[in-house]
């Protein structure tokens, strides 16, 4: 009796280890596509905004891709490198999936670019993720990244800072991990190129609450500050260093200026009125394609941010370019994806913000937007744009053997005092 | 594992095996079938995945049902453990001194071993919900010194490139060889943690959870006891954070997080915490759940539906999966002792 109710469970436990073989199994007319985001941890809201992107992308394809339909499945991470690699495992090797667009993070995309070598077969297009090392040493031949990285998302912030805004010494406040790294890295490239210098740099860890001690350690005597602090972090910083009574202009990187910072009022209004930023979209871009799209997340989905995060973007352009390059085989995988690869390697892209190609690693090749944030007519922020930077390179212009001798980005390199 | 369940001789059973003895030997059975039925998939992130989450409860369910003491240090010990495999062994990121295994893996372990001894020191000074304080603390500061650590834990990044070393021409880190490897680790522990908490020092660890005070005055050094035990579930706890840094090929911060060590003390609580058989059942419930609750109900909110079913789990039977199957498939032997 006992022995056939325990026989019934490991029966059971026995054949739920078997499902791995049904569902591995996809019918023909349908490409299964695997979309992973950040849907738990700290920046589950974004990665819910990047789904909106995948699904956007999606219905304005009208679910179909290369006369097959498409099907998406869903992963969930939480930032950490090793849950990625844990979803997108279960996504390829448990659901069979040969299509994957993710991840959200950086340190995320350095894990499942490093997955992707073991996967031949699978092909990965980047969701959001902006380590430089992604795609720049050592790539992974399957791995594409439409959306550009941190460093070049600061394309010509460091020479307008310098030339226009005449700024000859910066400290910079970000935090302490490897997106931020890299977006310090983009500044510093072209503002030490350009003359200027770095006096000190401060690192602080993710939701810091209490800024007295970065806020005490930057020089009186510097032009500028250089703020890489996403969301509330952000918005903390800067009313501390306005309680403090600092008074040097600000410079914002790519997820600084965003609505939570524009938002704000009083003093800190006033402080954020003309900091310049550098990223791979503008809320405020007049532009009839952008003006579309934007429209066209609304209409989708009403219950989303007031305008497209920079994550609902970089998904949304990695979903049209997977689904533009399964058009072109005629969604044909069966030789393991190779076609298809050569034919996303070639793709040319025309995307709400402007053409995309990709480089040699991969890697694309876009506009970065420079902006400023401006108080409008209606007494609200918002970021003008200043100049499209066109068609931004890994390597920021430079030569490729030059820029690879500036060495891995981290937190003491580069450094120009 | 589930077989594992009953322990305790059914004296109404007419054979003359005992009941514990079949259980076991079909569990064995199973478990070693499993990977030659199953996928690559479920072999690896199923099956060895939650035979290293069952490893890692189980030192925790040692320190709880026997001790009394619910330590959160546990993933932190483990994680220690990993970190060390990645720095003493070869590895991406920040300084791998590249040591042969035989090295690097004892090194680690008693690295490990070490922390949750002291860990113990500072932890049996308090009772109950204070050690749970106490060593949530402690989970959180490694946590956060591991983040902003560079010369040793390579801050946020960590380490990556980390895997087992080919021993006897096997790539331990392939599915099948992996899945074994583990599994000879997780029942290595549980046996062990089964015969100790038979052992004279097993039930003066038992008496001194339900009444210190006595075992004090009849004359046993009940801090002693509680440190060994300590030490104990350190070196389980260790040797699982090795296969963890192996099966993750890396290890970062978020791998110690305070969320990680409340998972560890959920899986334990799911599975039951008055046998070693119940961190290995709440480990099945877990992995499978965080794997395929996605699939089923909307990817927006499959977590609140895993803690749903662990609730329920509990509500259903406060003893955990352990419980319910034992009153499930030993309602007549009722009102057996517990081992």
């Amino acid at each position: 009796m006992i022995l056939a109710r325990r026989t019934t469970l490991a029966l059971l436990l026995a054949s739920s280890a078997l499902l791995g073989y049904g569902t591995a199994m996809a019918a023909d007319d349908t490409i299964k596509i695997g979309g992973l985001a950040t849907l738990e941890g700290p920046f589950t809201v974004l990665g819910e905004d990047g789904m909106r992107g995948v699904e956007l992308a999606i219905q304005q394809h009208k679910g179909m891709a290369g006369g097959k339909k498409i099907e998406l499945v869903k992963g969930s991470s939480d930032a950490s490198p090793d849950s990625a690699v844990k979803a997108v495992r279960k996504l390829v090797e448990n659901d069979g999936l040969t299509l994957i667009i993710g991840p959200l993070s950086g340190d995320e995309g350095l894990a499942v670019k490093d997955y992707a070598k073991t996967q031949p077969k699978v092909t990965f297009v980047n969701g959001t993720s902006a380590a430089q090392d992604t795609t720049l040493r050592d790539p992974a031949p399957n791995f594409f990244r439409f959306t550009t990285d941190g460093a070049q998302w600061m394309a010509g912030l460091g020479t307008y800072a310098f030339n226009d805004k005449h700024y000859k010494k910066v400290a910079t406040v970000a935090e302490d991990y490897s997106f931020p790294y890299t977006q310090v890295f983009g500044f510093m490239a072209e503002y030490c190129k350009a003359g200027g210098h770095v006096v000190s740099k401060s690192w602080v860890p993710i939701g810091n609450k209490d800024y007295s001690s970065v806020i005490a350690a930057i020089p009186a005597d510097v032009d500028a500050v250089y703020v890489a602090l996403g969301g509330a972090d952000g918005v903390n910083f800067l009313s501390q260093y306005q309680q403090a009574g600092g008074t040097a202009p600000l410079i914002g990187g790519s997820i600084t200026a965003d609505q939570t910072v524009l938002g704000s009022k009083g003093a800190t209004k006033k402080a954020v009125v003309g900091m310049p930023s550098a990223g791979p979209i503008a809320d405020a871009w007049d532009n009839p394609k952008w003006k579309q799209f934007v429209a066209d997340y609304k209409a989708a989905f009403p219950k989303g941010f007031p305008s497209p995060s920079l994550f609902a973007h970089g998904y949304y352009v990695s979903t049209i370019a997977l689904l533009t390059a399964l058009d072109q085989v005629n969604g044909d995988v069966s030789d393991g994806g190779a076609k298809l690869r050569d034919a996303l390697a070639k793709l040319e892209l025309d995307t709400p913000t402007g053409k995309v190609k990709l480089d040699a690693n991969r890697n694309a090749v876009a506009d970065i937007f420079l902006t400023e944030v401006s108080e409008g007519a209606d007494g609200n922020l918002y970021n003008k744009v200043i100049k499209v930077v066109p068609q931004v390179n890994q390597t920021l212009g430079q030569d490729p053997a030059e820029f690879l001798k500036l060495g891995k980005v981290g937190r003491d390199n580069p450094a120009c005092p | 594992m589930t077989e594992a369940a009953t322990t305790s001789p059914t004296a109404s059973a007419p054979e003359a095996i005992p009941m514990s003895i079949v259980g076991h030997l079909i569990a064995v059975v199973l478990l070693l079938a499993f990977p030659f039925v199953a996928t690559d998939f479920f072999t690896f992130q199923i099956g060895a995945y939650t035979l290293i989450m069952g490893t890692i409860s189980l030192s925790l369910m040692l320190l709880a049902g026997y001790g009394g003491m619910v330590s959160l240090a546990q993933m932190s010990v483990a994680g220690l453990a990993g970190y060390m495999i990645a720095i003493f062994g070869t590895s991406a990121g920040g300084v791998a001194l590249g040591w042969p295994w035989f090295l690097a893996i004892p090194a680690a372990v008693i690295i490990g071993t070490l922390l949750n001894v002291v860990v113990g020191l500072l932890a049996i000074r308090t009772e109950g919900i204070f050690t749970i304080v106490i060593t949530l603390a402690i989970a959180t500061a490694l946590y956060y010194f591991a983040q902003q650590n560079y010369d040793i834990f390579n801050g946020h990044s960590g380490f990556s490139g980390v895997a087992p070393a080919h021993v006897l021409w096997v790539d331990w880190r392939a599915p099948k060889p992996f899945y074994f490897l583990s599994l000879a680790v997780a029942a290595l522990s549980y046996a062990g943690v089964l015969y100790l908490s038979r052992t004279p020092f097993g039930l003066a660890m038992q008496a001194v959870r339900d009444n210190p005070r006595r075992m004090e005055a009849i004359g046993f050094n009940v801090p002693a006891h509680r440190i060994a035990a300590y030490a104990v579930a350190g070196l389980i706890a260790s040797v699982a954070g090795v296969l963890l840094v192996w099966f993750d090929g890396g290890i970062s911060p978020g791998s110690i997080s305070v969320d990680r060590a409340i998972k560890v003390l959920i899986i334990a609580v799911v599975g039951g915490m008055r046998h070693p058989a119940g961190p290995f059942l709440g480990a099945i419930l877990f992995v499978l759940l965080q794997n395929f609750a996605i699939d089923f109900v909307n990817p927006e909110r499959f977590n609140t539906y895993i803690g749903l079913a662990f609730l329920l789990v509990v509500l259903v039977s406060p003893d955990g999966l352990l419980g319910l199957i034992r009153r499930l498939g030993a309602a007549p032997a009722s009102g057996k002792s517990l081992p």
